[in-house]
């Protein structure tokens, strides 16, 4: 394949000026959880700042999964879960006492591994679906504006402009994925995780994916888990590098700017994990 | 590249071309496993010859006669002489694996005519009562255990059970799948509990149903007998069936989806509703059905609850009225003929507005879903 049939098919909108005002960074500090009596996750403090990319990176098993999940409190809905530590989100603690679940979701969107759109809608009603299911009340013609704009800033508008109707379902993986992704963003969040989201995609769909984050990047805060070293280079600004070995829980080794934790590692194990010797 | 083509070389921006001509003849395609002649005669041999095999033992040599046990005899001996005649020429594991195929289609074949057999045993007896156009209009106030089928019907009968089953469907769906909700998507403790008392509800015979509606509501309560008691009777019948059901298509719903609505700031009530339901809706209308089909043959909860008479009464919630199965029960047992084939004619009635349900349960249930993806 060549690169002229990678080249991109979604033309750029013009409101692609990005700024980093009015977006909202990420802080974590020394958060640790379990799951039962299992410890998973050792004191992790991290800092994502706001309208960036950051990667997490490191071998499976290793609580990036974890980590990412109790950012938006969905680790919490897992029977056994537990945890410590503080979550800020623009200075406020996540997990305050009376702060609904429900409203840190709103403003901190999450995409998941396997496209999940919902079968029962068409592709209209999925985008759509955030607004009626966090109870937000727009006329008619916002609603039709909010899941054009989604759709475009996923990258998946030009594709399936003429069949908003049809279930959701019925479209590839990859643009099942990019139909994730604006039905984050027709919330209007302030942060978006992404759990792996290119694992189950082949490469071309990758590649959107990818450009997707790169067309959202200053206008939201991302933080991404991935397996794959060169995206991680491609499209995160600051990285952080997740290991767990056999009986402790996973914390973080390096973190900082990607290029540094690529180019100049100052732990040996991380340099040995991005070189590919281990993981 | 092993192709050799005296073309000029391809350049490698181009359009991919297809490595070779396309041959001229249309392939031949390679045909796997399907009919042979071999294996179809084998087929049709065990069954002609196990059909003379059973007929000379079952009805000749053994002192038995009759339809469906000569079709079990059958079914046995075409098993065991198809296997046979497969190993004289077959590896065992091919006619072994025939022999299964063999099985569980004519079990499904055995079924199929069986059940076959009764619906056209109840068209045979019923169809003298039932191709008149009265019985379908007309009660049996006026018509006597003498009178000529061109009087008298099951008009009464197929009103009230129209009645009693939209009343019972009324208030058994809305609990039952609410149930169901409580079961699969809040849980806890208690809810094994009441899963345990609706799964030991699902097998309370018809009759004890009745009997709690007449303790309970009738004499106790002191409502009188009626349509509106009957469909209480049925309800009870009803609600943990669809309850059992509901929770199973509610179950195969992907956790992934609920995850996916909960980070998007949902609400626990609100993923149910617009998440978890209509994704499940074409299994929760089979749900709905399996209890209605439950609910629509019932005899006895009607009889004690409501009552037998002769006359329609449009008012479920007084005086006696008669049901379909009721209505059966009551005429078939009698020692005329007529109400013999007014009964029969009205078990066939009863099974057209089963069917007549199905379908337009399928229909409404089974519009969009159908390209969703699981």
């Amino acid at each position: 394949m060549t690169d002229a049939d990678l080249a991109p098919t979604v033309q750029m909108p013009a409101v692609q000026a990005a700024t980093a005002t009015g977006t909202h960074g990420l802080e974590t500090r020394a958060v640790s959880a379990w799951f039962g009596e299992r410890k998973v996750l050792d004191r992790v403090s991290l800092t994502m700042p706001a309208g960036q990319v950051t990667a997490l990176i490191g071998p499976s098993g290793c609580g990036k999964s974890t980590y990412l999940r109790l950012l938006n409190r969905m680790h919490e809905m897992v029977r056994g879960a537990g945890l410590a530590g503080e979550v800020l989100l623009d200075g406020d603690d996540v997990y305050a006492p009376g702060r609904l679940p429900a409203s840190v979701r709103r403003r901190i969107g999450m995409v998941f591994q396997r496209p999940n759109p919902f079968p029962a809608m068409s592709i209209y009603d999925n985008v759509a679906s955030g607004l009626k299911l966090a109870g937000i009340k727009v006329t008619h013609q916002e609603r039709d504006e909010l899941v054009e704009t989604s759709l475009v800033r996923a990258g998946l508008w030009t594709e399936v402009r003429d069949r908003l109707k049809t279930p959701g379902g019925a479209l590839s993986g990859g643009q099942q994925q990019r139909l994730c992704i604006a039905r984050s963003l027709a919330v209007s969040p302030d942060v978006l995780l992404m759990d792996e989201p290119c694992s189950a995609l082949d490469p071309t769909s990758t590649r959107r994916v990818e450009e997707t984050i790169e067309l959202l990047r200053g206008r939201l805060t991302i933080v991404i888990v991935t397996h794959n070293m060169q995206q991680a280079q491609r499209v995160s600004q600051r990285c952080a590098f997740f290991l767990a070995s056999h009986d402790t829980p996973g914390r973080v080794v390096e973190s900082g700017p990607t290029e540094q934790l690529f180019d100049s590692p100052r732990d040996e194990r991380t340099s040995d994990y991005v070189n590919g010797r281990f993981g | 590249m092993a192709t050799t083509t005296s073309q000029a070389p391809v350049e490698s921006g181009a359009e991919p071309r297809p490595e070779a001509p396309a041959p001229a003849a249309p392939e031949r395609r390679i045909r796997v496993g399907g009919l042979t002649g071999p294996g179809v005669a084998s087929l049709l041999g065990a069954l002609g010859g196990s059909l003379a095999l059973t007929w000379l033992l079952y009805e000749r040599i053994l002192p038995l006669s009759g339809g469906q046990g000569f079709l079990l005899a059958w079914f046995l001996l075409f098993n065991a002489l198809y296997f046979l005649v497969g190993r004289t020429q077959w590896d065992p594991r091919t006619a072994r694996e025939n022999s299964v195929r063999a099985l569980a289609v004519s079990a499904g074949a055995l079924v199929v005519t069986m059940i076959g057999f009764q619906i056209g045993f109840v068209a045979w007896k019923g169809w003298d009562a039932a191709h008149h156009q009265n019985f379908y209009t007309q009660d049996m106030e006026h018509s006597g255990a003498l009178s000529p089928l061109d009087s008298g019907g099951a008009f009464d009968a197929i009103v009230g059970t129209l009645e009693q089953l939209g009343l019972a469907t009324l208030f058994s769906v809305p609990l039952g799948i609410a149930t169901a909700v409580y079961l699969s998507e809040v849980g806890g403790r208690a809810a094994r509990a009441v899963r345990t008392v609706v799964e030991a509800m699902t097998a309370l015979p018809s009759i004890v149903a009745g009997l709690f509606v007449l303790g309970v509501v009738i004499l106790t309560l002191g409502l009188q007998k009626s349509g509106f008691a009957a469909s209480l009777a049925l309800s009870v019948m009803m609600m943990p069936i669809i309850t059992r059901a509901a929770e199973v298509v509610l179950r195969l719903v992907p956790g992934t989806l609920r995850e996916a609505s909960y980070a998007l700031g949902s609400s626990h009530w609100r993923t149910v509703w617009t998440v978890v339901l209509p994704t499940a809706r074409r299994g929760l209308v089979t749900a709905v059905l399996l209890g209605m089909a439950r609910g629509v043959g019932e005899t006895s909860p009607v009889l004690l609850t409501s009552g037998f008479t002769s006359h329609t009464n449009w008012n479920p919630f007084s005086d006696h009225q008669v049901s379909l199965p009721l209505y059966i029960w009551n005429y078939v047992r009698q020692p005329y003929p007529y109400m013999v084939a007014r009964g029969f004619a009205a078990a066939m009635a009863l099974m057209g507005i089963v069917l007549l349900l199905f379908v337009t349960a399928r229909l409404l249930g089974g519009r969009t879903t159908k390209e969703g993806t699981r």
